[in-house]
């Protein structure tokens, strides 16, 4: 019987994930600090309630299929998927290192549970829409696709043709969530090359568009059950999340997209989500 | 020696031409019909790349992705992650020449056995222009690891490969020509992928062809011999991997080899044959094909001699690496 997870305990599960991510950035010594520590509570809300999936069998044919996009976030999908039993989370500590399973651009033949390898944007929607055409193709009703992208990814002119096709198409089976958290690496998102306006941009390539908080953990779970309920057109889920979040000196800061913390940065980011972890536990017993 | 089978006389005015890209079209149904995983999908040239006939016959099992080549690829890699065997098509000019890099991540690093072709390669397509002669795409798929890349000599042999295609569990790249092709093969002449053919024995030079080329080596091997130089010719459909075993023991034999492709001998045919003997058995070689320049407008055969690209070219050639041998 699958575990049933209560709000609380997702969000503290987050908070967890977030302090390995900045543990596993400081081991490593580079990589991505804001998008993945952002992306937390979605990860969370996939992995422990949304998505169908068997961590023992990562190859279980009846698994949702989950596909990152923007494979430089990876670090928040190895740490949640080692909370959600894949592996050891001792392993965390082996990111971008040589002879790691856990590559710097998530790696599909390197580790289970990896439905595709990414990094070079622009190509997850293009991918999670051959999966999906060929569930239709096989007339299975039962499994679904997931991709996350970022949104300055949405500067690939790649990503737009999966857009289009997927309209066309209207694949009901997938749904794609956009971390919408406003920067990219030269700067602000509508600084480097303007999105907005995201949603009607989506709705004229013939989808439904859901907004939400994507740091509310509760939120995101009721956007993809409310997505995977509209049959007539492919569902977005603009997902509004913050940078960083979690950590008070890197939130909001495009410094942060690419850069690790050094050991005082990490201690001070651990101290912080130490602070949180304890607020929500007081919380959740009030 | 194993018999090709081979059409009887390649220089009969009777032999009989067709578009390589026919071959195709009738090997992609064929493969439909004896395998339910075969799916396809184009790039808004469903009726040039001759995937319409499996269109017409497999609607379900089809996708029009329209004019979205880096689309097209990563489509296929999804689907080839769900047990699909996809064969994508568009011009090679577009496809691999826009989306290499997808190519590269999505289903050569992420090793899915996506079949891509490339129609319309070399500067026989013509009138279309330089931008629409793919020359470069022998180089850019070979230097992918895990890729397989295939150019049939006409349409009976691109049938057979794509039947093979089908089967083999790697991602594959077949170049096809847009004009008709002399047909030199026959249903019985042996097919395998990483094979490559001796079809004509000789041992004073070895003359090894790719793709379109292989029916010009064939006729230039008729040209020496009339200069009393017996050429042995070798076909290579699977320019990668390469057969070296079959290629070392003719040029051991020769001693003086010529490559011919209709693509740049940089990075191609030409490049591969000479990395191998570079390394293994150095000998005097020259190579038939593109030098580091494009094509342009013009009817196929004026651009064939245009660019030094006929059996005349090759019989040349030979000479060439004869009067080198020691």
């Amino acid at each position: 019987m699958r575990h049933i997870y209560a709000i609380p305990e997702l969000e503290l599960k987050a908070n967890e994930i977030r302090q390995d991510i900045i543990k596993m950035l400081l081991e490593a010594g580079s990589g991505h600090s804001a998008g993945p520590l952002g992306l937390a509570d979605i990860f969370t809300a996939l992995y422990f309630n949304v998505m169908k999936h068997d961590p023992e069998n990562p190859t279980w044919e009846e698994r949702d299929l989950f596909l990152l996009s923007n494979g430089h976030c990876v670090p928040v999908q190895y740490a949640t998927m080692a909370h959600a039993g894949y592996f050891d989370k001792k392993e965390l500590l082996t990111l971008r290192k040589l002879g790691s399973r856990l590559q710097g651009h998530p790696e599909r033949t390197k580790l289970p549970g990896l439905e595709t390898t990414s990094g070079p944007l622009g190509c997850g929607l293009s991918q999670a829409a051959g999966m999906a055409l060929a569930l239709r193709m096989d007339k299975n009703r039962s499994r679904h696709v997931y991709v996350v992208t970022g949104d300055g990814e949405l500067n690939e002119g790649n990503i737009w043709e999966a857009i289009m096709l997927i309209g066309k198409e209207k694949l009901s089976n997938l749904t794609a969530i956009v971390d919408r958290n406003n920067i990219q690496i030269d700067g602000p998102t509508e600084m480097v090359m303007p999105l907005e306006d995201l949603k009607a941009k989506w709705e004229a390539f013939g989808w439904h568009v859901l907004e939400v908080n994507g740091n509310d953990i509760e939120a995101v779970i009721d956007a993809c059950a409310m997505a995977k309920a509209i049959v007539e057109k492919p569902v977005v889920i603009l997902a509004h999340t913050i940078p960083g979040k979690g950590v008070d000196f890197m939130e909001y800061d495009f410094y942060w997209h690419g850069v690790p913390p050094n050991a005082d940065q990490a201690k001070l980011a651990l101290k912080e989500l130490r602070t949180l972890k304890g607020r929500i536990k007081s919380e959740a017993h009030d | 020696m194993t018999d090709m089978h081979l059409v009887d006389d390649v220089r009969s005015k009777d032999i009989k031409s067709e578009p390589i890209r026919k071959g195709f079209g009738l090997g992609l149904l064929e493969a439909g019909k004896r395998d339910e995983h075969v799916t396809a999908a184009c790039a808004d040239l469903t009726g040039s790349t001759q995937m319409n006939l499996f269109r017409d016959a497999f609607p379900d099992r089809f996708v029009e992705i329209g004019i979205a080549e880096q689309n097209l690829v990563t489509v296929g890699s999804g689907m080839a992650a769900m047990g699909k065997i996809p064969f994508v098509s568009s011009y090679a000019a577009f496809s691999p020449g826009r989306n290499w890099e997808q190519i590269r991540t999505t289903i050569c690093l992420n090793e899915q056995p996506v079949k891509i072709i490339g129609s319309h390669a070399g500067v026989s397509v013509g009138p279309d222009g330089a931008t629409h002669q793919m020359l470069e795409d022998l180089a850019i798929m070979r230097t992918l690891p895990h890729m397989v890349v295939l150019a049939p000599c006409d349409s009976v042999e691109a049938e057979k490969m794509t039947l093979a295609m089908a089967k083999d569990a790697r991602p594959n790249y077949m170049r096809l020509a847009r004009e008709a092709t002399p047909i030199i093969t026959t249903a019985d002449t042996p097919f395998e992928i990483g094979k490559a053919y001796v079809f004509r024995p000789g041992q004073d030079v070895t003359i090894i062809a790719t793709g379109v080329m292989t029916y010009q080596a064939l006729v230039a091997a008729e040209i020496l011999a009339k200069d009393g130089v017996q050429a042995e010719v070798i076909h290579v459909p699977t320019i990668k991997p390469l057969d070296e075993k079959t290629i070392l023991t003719s040029v051991g034999k020769t001693g003086a080899v010529v490559t011919a492709e209709e693509a740049q001998v940089a990075g191609g045919l030409g490049g591969a044959v000479a990395e191998l003997l570079g390394e293994q058995l150095p000998t005097p070689m020259q190579r038939v094909g593109m030098r580091d320049q494009f094509g342009e407008s013009g009817e196929p055969s004026q651009l064939m001699e245009h660019f030094n690209l006929t059996a005349t070219h090759i019989a040349l050639a030979a000479h060439q690496a004869l009067a080198r041998k020691k």
